[in-house]
Order: C-alpha cells, then sequence, then structure tokens
C-alpha cells in the first residue's frame, strides 16, 4: 500500500536528498570559474564594470580597436573590482578600464596617499607578471566624501577634516563595502576624529536613489564619484581631500599580453586625447539624455578623429 | 574545507551575531518587513478574493491583472518608488505588497470557488442569508485554499525581501549584497542560509496551521470515506470537495 502518509515521507526524503545533491554541488569549486575559456588569437575581451561611466569607455575602447580589426568581445557590466579582477589576471579579460589609485589599493591596501604619477608608478610595480597598465588619462573618476550644499552652508563645510565641526549625529550611506574600504567612515573617525552615527545602505552605488537620501537629510554623507554629473545637477558638494585620503584615480587601461603593439597604440592615443570635463560630459550624456554607451562613445571618437 | 561549510562557520560565529550588524538584527528586521508586508497584503487581497469568490464576476480581468502584476521585476519597482518616497521601509513593503497580493487573492476566491455548489444551494435552502452563507459556509471551507495561498505568498516575500537593503532598509539581503561586492562569499552563503531557514520555518508553521484549520465537519466527512476507497472513482477525486480536501492535506 502507497499510502500518503508514505507519500509524504518519501517526498520529504526525496527533497532532502536533491538539497544535499544540489549544495554540494555549490560547495565544490569555484563558482565563477569559467569553463570554456577560449583564446583565439584574435578576439580580445573587453570588460567593464557595473557602472555606465566605466562601461561608456570600454565602449570607446571597443569600437575604436574594432575600426582597426580586431574582433571584440564584449562583457560588460561585471560586478565589483573583487570580482572581475581575477578574471582579468586568468586572461579571461583582455582590456578593462581601470582606475589607478583604486587599483593600487586593491592590489595593495598599505599604500595611502600620492600624487598621481606616484600612484600610477605605484601601480605598475604592484600589478602582478600577467598584467599590465597603459598610459593613463587626464580624466579621473574618483570616490569622495560629498555632503549637500545646504548642509555644507550650516557647518561652514571646506574639506574633509572641517566634517569635525558637524554637531549633529552623522549618518553614511552608500554601497555596503563602503562600511569597509580604508576610507570609509572608520578611517574618518581615526584621521579626523569625525564621529559615524550610522551607516544606511543604499546599494546603487552614488546614483539617484542615494542623492535622493542626501537631498532629504536620510544620510548626511555619502560616496558620489567625482565624474558624475549628479553632483552639479543636485547641488552637492565634494569635499576637497588636501590629505589624499581618496587617492587620485585617473583611468587607466589594464590589458592582457594579448594586447599587442597596433592595440596598445590605439588605446595610448583614446588616453592621450579623454580629458576630465570630456568625462562628465559625457557622463551627462548619459544620464540626463539616457543615450546609450555607443552612442556616446561614437560621438566621442569621431570629435577626436579617432576613428580613423 | 569547503564554501558551504565556512558558510555554516560564518553563521555560528559569535562575532556575527549581536549589534546593529548582527544576524539577530537582520533577521528581526527581516522578519518585521514580511509581517508588515503580509498584513497589509492580506487586507487587500483577503476581501477582494471573497468578492470575487462569492459573486463569480471580475474572476477573468482580476486573473489577469495579478497574472501581469506577479511579471513586475521587484527590484525595479523598489528603486522606482524609493525615487518617489524616499529611502527606507516603506518603498520595499510596497514593492512586497505588489507580490504578494496575486497568490493571497488566488488562495481567497479560489477558497470560495471550491466549495461545492450543492452546500451552498443547501444553505440557502435552509434559510441562510448571503451573509450567513459566506461567514459560516465559504468562509470556513475555503480556509484551507486560502491558508495555501498565504503560504505560498510569504514564501515570496521572505526570499524576495532580500531587496529591501537596497534602499537600505536592512534585512538578511545586506549579507548577501555586502558578500557579493567583496567577494566575501561565506558571508554571502551565510545571508542565503538564513533566508532559507527562514523559508523552512514559515512553511513548517503554515503547513500545522493549514491542517488543524480543516473544519471539523469536512474532517468527519473524510473519515467516513477514507482514502483509496473505490465507490467515488476518478470523477469524484476530481469533483470540488475533493480538490478542497486535497487542498488541505497537501
Amino acid at each position: 500500500m502507497f499510502t500518503a502518509g508514505k507519500g509524504r515521507r518519501v517526498a520529504i526524503g526525496a527533497v532532502v536528498v536533491g538539497a544535499v545533491i544540489a549544495l554540494s554541488g555549490c560547495a565544490s569549486g569555484d563558482p565563477l570559474a569559467d569553463e570554456n575559456s577560449s583564446s583565439d588569437g584574435e578576439t580580445l575581451v573587453v570588460g567593464s564594470q557595473q557602472y555606465y561611466s566605466n562601461e561608456i569607455v570600454a565602449e570607446i575602447y571597443s569600437q575604436a580597436l574594432e575600426n582597426a580589426g580586431y574582433t571584440i568581445d564584449r562583457q560588460f557590466q561585471i560586478g565589483a573590482r573583487e570580482v572581475y579582477l581575477p578574471e582579468v589576471e586568468e586572461g579571461n579579460i583582455d582590456v578593462f578600464p581601470e582606475y589607478t589609485g583604486s587599483l593600487l589599493q586593491a592590489l595593495d591596501p598599505s599604500v595611502t596617499s600620492g600624487t598621481s604619477d606616484e600612484v600610477y608608478s605605484q601601480l605598475v610595480e604592484a600589478l602582478p607578471e600577467e598584467l599590465s597598465v597603459l598610459d593613463p588619462a587626464e580624466a579621473s573618476d574618483q570616490n569622495s566624501w560629498t555632503v549637500t550644499q545646504a548642509f555644507a552652508d550650516q557647518y561652514d563645510l571646506t574639506d574633509i577634516a572641517s566634517l569635525s565641526n558637524v554637531t549633529e549625529p552623522i549618518t553614511v550611506g552608500g554601497n555596503s563595502e563602503l562600511q569597509t574600504r580604508p576610507y570609509g567612515p572608520d578611517a574618518l573617525q581615526e584621521l579626523y576624529g569625525v564621529t559615524v552615527a550610522g551607516f544606511t545602505a543604499v546599494e546603487d552605488s552614488g546614483g539617484p536613489l542615494t542623492v535622493k537620501a542626501l537631498v532629504d537629510n536620510t544620510i548626511q554623507l555619502t560616496n558620489i564619484y567625482t565624474a558624475s554629473p549628479l553632483i552639479e545637477a543636485n547641488d552637492l558638494i565634494a569635499l576637497e581631500d588636501p590629505d589624499g585620503l581618496f587617492l587620485p584615480d585617473n583611468i587607466v587601461p589594464v590589458v592582457s599580453d594579448k594586447v599587442d603593439a597596433d592595440a596598445t597604440d590605439i588605446l595610448n592615443e583614446i588616453s592621450a586625447a579623454l580629458s576630465a570635463e570630456d568625462l562628465v560630459s559625457m557622463n551627462a550624456e548619459s544620464v540626463d539624455e539616457q543615450k546609450s554607451s555607443e552612442e556616446i562613445a561614437t560621438a566621442w571618437l569621431t570629435e577626436n578623429d579617432l576613428l580613423g | 574545507m569547503n564554501l558551504l561549510f565556512e558558510g555554516f562557520a560564518w553563521i555560528f560565529d559569535p562575532a556575527h551575531h549581536g549589534g546593529d550588524e548582527g544576524i539577530g538584527t537582520r533577521i528581526l528586521q527581516h522578519l518585521g518587513i514580511t509581517l508588515v508586508v503580509m498584513v497589509i497584503a492580506s487586507l487587500i487581497a483577503i476581501p477582494l478574493g471573497y468578492l470575487i469568490g462569492h459573486t463569480g464576476r471580475g474572476r477573468s480581468v482580476v486573473v489577469a491583472l495579478s497574472g501581469g502584476v506577479r511579471a513586475l521585476p521587484t527590484l525595479g519597482v523598489i528603486s522606482l518608488i524609493a525615487l518617489s518616497v524616499g529611502i527606507g521601509f516603506t518603498a520595499p513593503v510596497i514593492a512586497l505588497v505588489i507580490l504578494a497580493i496575486p497568490s493571497i487573492l488566488a488562495g481567497a476566491y479560489s477558497g470560495f470557488e471550491a466549495v461545492d455548489r450543492r452546500t451552498i444551494d443547501a444553505a440557502r435552502a435552509v434559510g441562510m442569508t448571503e451573509g450567513q452563507i459566506v461567514t459560516r459556509v465559504e468562509v470556513p471551507l475555503g480556509l484551507p485554499l486560502l491558508i495555501g495561498g498565504l503560504r505560498s505568498a510569504t514564501l515570496q516575500v521572505i526570499a524576495t525581501a532580500t531587496l529591501a537593503d537596497y534602499v537600505g532598509a536592512g534585512g538578511l539581503g545586506r549579507y548577501i549584497f555586502s558578500g557579493q561586492a567583496t567577494n566575501d562569499y561565506p558571508q554571502m552563503l551565510a545571508g542565503s542560509i538564513l533566508v532559507i531557514m527562514l523559508a523552512l520555518v514559515s512553511e513548517a508553521l503554515f503547513s500545522l496551521l493549514q491542517r488543524s484549520l480543516v473544519p471539523a465537519g469536512v474532517v468527519a466527512a473524510e473519515q467516513r470515506q477514507p482514502d483509496g476507497e473505490t465507490s467515488g472513482g476518478p470523477t469524484r477525486k476530481s469533483g470540488p470537495r475533493r480538490s478542497l480536501i486535497a487542498g488541505a492535506r497537501r
């Protein structure tokens, strides 16, 4: 007899067995391992962060390389650095737009300050053997501690150190990883004696939700990238950083050894032409006019005579 | 040893238990969101579902509408709402209420529909008013299916409430977001395991509730005609009353 009671027991047993099998599958090996990493000599894989501005730069690289006859495999919108850097090291990605300071700090957390040039030369040394960086661009997109103009006026804020003037509790908001970054709330406390009352996660990387929270005064302090058009559009102030809490973050292509001399020249030409204003205005086109990164990249390349 | 083990080790590490960032706080936030969502969604969906089930009107419109609503990506809804109401508790609650309503609604009206028409005719014949038919016949007989709807809605809400942290409402989603961003897979897995455990506990509670809420009359009728009896045959099994009992016991 196959009664309902037995049927249930069998069903529960099946679920448990299935769950154990499924979970033990998860448990072994690296969940992100790429099983079909191909390596034709012709195809270059261009990656980008999950960040529209980074994607625009990656698209510029891609279009310029395609124009010179390379086949490009676009692997855009990959999460945080901790996720894609191993992929670049393993040779699964050949070209990746990076930021000098943030990358250096990821490779060597002990580095805390330096000029653009110092950071670049330290970065060249810190990179693992399989990787190299080409010329950096003038354009930079740095982390910043950002407040509203009203909040800055109220407490006479100009630089990060002046945050210690603030008498009300400061709630910091931003991506949850901000909490553990070397320039995070702990650094504010240690270096400048700024008391941080709490941390609220807003996981859109300094995007519209973060700005909304700041303008609503739900949070008082956040990290917005300096090339973000949202800073000007919403009357925000990125506090000055005279002590170099944030490292300079010039845009630089990180490349694998599959990138040959011709491709290197193309990428270096792009870096030479990419100015800070260009980056902010391209970001604004993406955010305000909702243009696609393809469109923006093509327009910039044409403007700078880089599509030969 | 391996990732699964590290995930459990992360959960059992006392350093992760107390305080504002601890597992206790995160579980309470997660359950708080779930509870508020389920109460609001029930207040909307149960009366509406009963109305549809009792009158038999508007069913096709509501089925189409709630089917469409199910397809809304919750993260998008949360972001959109948060842009107008600000970050925090409100946006995820509204988005999750939208997610929870279709299941509860379906449970409520199908509970009424599953009641044998002859039972309702009999109730009417003995002189019950429409109100009495609803409260004494349709509601009790429809309860098991309604609880089924609440059960699947709760499951969806517990799983999807992980998105609440995207707009600063906390909950177990924090471990998943923060683990993913910093390559801390044990933390991410710990978050997932905790969500799974909450879901299993809710399943167990609802399954007990569902069984205890089968009306005594239905149980008595079932005992007089136990499972496996041949007299009814397949036509009886597919009949409305059979499916009601099956729904209650599953």
